[in-house]
C-alpha cells in the first residue's frame, strides 16, 4: 500500500497535475476571498469571516479539481494495461484502492493547508484581532476535509468504471454534484415539502457539510461522511474485481 | 523434480464460447515450457488464469503448490509475470519503476536487487531514463526486469520477444534460457523457431484445446524426423503388403489406390518403393517425397 501511495504522490508532482491542482485552488480561493469586490471579498464585506471560502468557493473548486485528480487513477492503468500487473502482485485490491485514495487525500490536504494563511489574516484583521467564529471555521475545515474525502472516493469509483479518462472525469463530476447538491434540491420539491424533505436532504452531502460548518461535530454527520467514503471505496474494489464476475 | 505450475482440466467460457477447453499440463522446475498456438488459440487466456488475473470457469491451477484461488497471495509471490504487450508506466523512470515494484514485493535490500536486475537484463545506462524514452527492446528488458525482480520460482512470459530486432531476440532468448535452468519458465509465442531455440518442452494449443504436449526433441522426431512419400498405383494393393517395404514405418490410404508412407528422415525409400512395385507387378503412377518441418507439424495440428 505504501509503495502505491508513494508512487501516486510522485506521479502527481512529476506530471504537473499536483502543482496545477494546488495552484489553481489557492489562486482561485485567494482571488475570491480577497480581491473580487462583488460582495464576496472579505475586504469589501468588512466582516471577519471566511464564509466565501467555505460556503461555495472551496466546494465548487473541489467539485471540478478532485475529479481531475482522480480521473487517471484507475482509468489510465486500465488503458495502458498496467492494472493487470498491479492486481496480480501479492497485494489485495483493498491495498491498491487505499494507496491511491490516501495519495489523493494528501494532495487535497496540500491545497487546504495553505489556506490557514487566510485564517491567520482574517484573525489579524478582526477588531479586536481574533474576534471571529473560531469554532465555526474549525468545523468548516473539518467539514470541507470530509467533503473532499467523499469526492475523492466518488472520483476513484468513477475512474475504476472506465478506461477513458474524460468519461471518468465527467462521471465523477456528475456523481459529486448528485451527492453534493441534488438531494438538497429534490427535497425542496412541493411533493416532499414538510413530509420527507429532511430525510431526502440528509442523503446529500450539503446538509451535513452545512451542519459541520456551524462548528458542531455531530456524530451523525461523521457517520454519514464515513459511510459515503466506505460505500464508494467498496464499490471501487468491487469494480476492480469485476473481471472475475 | 519440483512442479512449478500444475494446471488441471482448465476451462474458460465466455458466454457460450470456450476460450480454453479442458487443458491440463505441468511445468517443472528447471524447464522452459513453450506455449505454441495460432493467434486467438487461448494462450494468453491460459496465462492470465495462471497468474490469477482471470478466474477460471472450471478446473484448477496450482503455482508452487498453492492453489491460485485458495491461496492467492502465496501463489502470486511465486510468479513473475510479463503480460502481453508489456504494460509499463510510461511516465516513470526505469529505476523508479523497479523500486516501486520492489516496494510492492517488500524485497529486502531493494536497491542492490534493482541494480542486479538492471545489469542482468542489460539495461545499463538506460536505468536513468524515462520509460517512455526507451525503445521497444529496452522496454521489454524493463518488463523482464520487473518480472524477475522478486526472484520468483515461476516466470510467465507472454510473447517476450514480440517486436524485437533479431539481435535483441537472441539476447532475450539467452536470458530466458539461463532463467530456465533454475526456474519454471512458461513462455508463449507464435514463432516456431523460438520454441526450438529456447524451450525444453512445447505445448501446442488450438481453439482452446491442447493438441500436443511433448519435449521438443520428441516433437521434432515425431513429426520432423520422418520423410513422407506419396505413392499412387494403377492397381489395388493392401497396406500390410506395403508395410513390408524396407524402412516403411506407417502406411495411410489417402485416396483411391493412393498411399502415404512414412520413413525415417535419413532414409530415402523411393528406390525400395519402385522395386516393390516392379516385384508386385504394380504400375507406379506417382512417387514423391516430402520432408516435414516444425511449420508443417504446427499447421497440421492447428488446422
Amino acid at each position: 500500500m505504501l509503495s502505491i501511495f508513494i508512487k501516486e504522490i510522485n506521479s502527481f508532482f512529476a506530471s504537473l497535475i499536483g502543482y496545477l491542482v494546488v495552484g489553481i485552488f489557492l489562486l482561485t480561493t485567494g482571488v475570491m476571498l480577497w480581491w473580487f469586490p462583488a460582495g464576496s471579498s472579505i475586504l469589501a464585506g468588512n466582516y471577519a469571516t471566511m464564509d466565501t471560502l467555505f460556503s461555495y468557493a472551496a466546494p465548487l473548486l473541489f467539485l471540478l479539481l478532485i475529479p481531475a485528480v482522480t480521473m487517471s487513477t484507475f482509468a489510465e492503468e486500465t488503458q495502458s494495461g498496467t492494472i493487470e500487473l498491479l492486481v496480480t502482485r501479492p497485494i489485495s485490491d483493498w491495498q491498491i484502492v487505499a494507496g491511491k485514495y490516501f495519495a489523493c487525500i494528501v494532495l487535497v490536504l496540500f491545497s487546504l493547508l495553505p489556506t490557514f494563511i487566510y485564517f491567520f489574516s482574517v484573525w489579524q484583521l478582526g477588531e479586536p484581532p481574533g474576534n471571529l467564529d473560531k469554532g465555526g471555521i474549525m468545523g468548516s475545515y473539518i467539514g470541507l476535509f470530509f467533503l473532499a474525502a467523499s469526492f475523492v472516493a466518488i472520483g476513484l469509483f468513477a475512474s475504476s468504471l472506465t478506461k477513458n479518462q474524460i468519461v471518468s472525469f465527467i462521471l465523477a463530476v456528475v456523481l459529486c454534484i448528485l451527492f453534493y447538491k441534488t438531494f438538497d434540491a429534490i427535497s425542496q420539491l412541493p411533493i416532499f415539502f414538510a413530509k420527507s424533505d429532511d430525510i431526502i436532504q440528509s442523503f446529500g452531502i450539503e446538509s451535513h457539510y452545512t451542519s459541520m460548518s456551524r462548528g458542531v461535530i455531530d456524530s451523525r454527520d461523521l457517520i454519514y461522511f464515513l459511510s459515503v467514503i466506505a460505500l464508494f471505496l467498496s464499490a471501487t474494489v468491487l469494480s476492480l474485481g469485476r473481471r472475475k464476475w | 523434480m519440483t512442479i512449478g505450475v500444475k494446471v488441471n482440466n482448465l476451462i474458460k467460457t465466455y458466454d457460450t464460447q470456450r476460450a480454453v477447453d479442458d487443458i491440463s499440463f505441468e511445468a517443472n522446475q528447471g524447464e522452459v515450457l513453450g506455449f505454441l498456438g495460432p493467434n486467438g488459440a487461448g494462450k494468453t487466456t491460459t496465462m492470465k488464469m495462471i497468474t490469477g488475473y482471470l478466474p477460471q470457469s472450471n478446473g484448477s491451477v496450482q503455482v508452487c503448490g498453492f492453489d491460485v484461488n485458495e491461496k492467492p497471495m502465496e501463489a502470486r509471490r511465486c510468479i513473475g509475470y510479463l503480460p502481453e504487450h508489456n504494460p509499463l508506466y510510461r511516465d516513470m523512470y526505469v529505476r523508479e519503476y523497479l523500486h516501486f515494484t520492489a516496494g510492492i514485493h517488500s524485497i529486502p535490500h531493494a536497491a542492490r536487487r534493482v541494480e542486479a536486475m538492471v545489469e542482468r537484463t542489460g539495461l545499463g545506462s538506460h536505468r536513468f531514463k524515462k520509460i517512455s524514452e526507451l525503445s521497444k527492446g529496452y522496454r521489454q528488458r524493463v518488463g523482464l526486469a520487473q518480472a524477475m525482480l522478486h526472484d520468483p520460482q515461476v516466470l510467465i512470459l507472454d510473447e517476450p520477444t514480440s517486436g524485437l530486432d533479431p539481435n535483441q531476440i537472441v539476447e532475450i532468448r539467452q536470458l530466458i534460457k539461463d532463467l530456465g535452468r533454475e526456474k519454471t519458465v512458461i513462455l508463449s509465442t507464435h514463432i516456431l523457431g523460438e520454441v526450438e531455440a529456447v524451450c525444453d518442452r512445447a505445448i501446442i494449443i488450438n481453439k482452446g484445446k491442447l493438441v500436443a504436449n511433448a519435449p521438443i526433441e520428441q516433437l521434432k522426431q515425431q513429426f520432423t524426423g520422418q520423410s513422407i512419400v506419396t505413392v499412387e498405383f494403377a492397381e489395388a494393393t493392401r497396406d500390410n503388403i506395403l508395410k513390408s517395404i524396407k524402412n516403411v514405418r506407417t502406411v495411410h490410404s489417402i485416396g483411391h489406390n493412393r498411399w502415404q508412407l512414412t520413413a525415417p528422415a535419413d532414409q530415402d525409400i523411393r528406390a525400395e518403393v519402385f522395386a516393390f512395385s516392379v516385384a508386385n507387378k504394380l504400375t507406379l503412377l506417382e512417387l514423391h517425397k516430402e520432408v516435414r518441418s516444425v511449420e508443417d507439424v504446427f499447421q497440421q495440428l492447428t488446422k
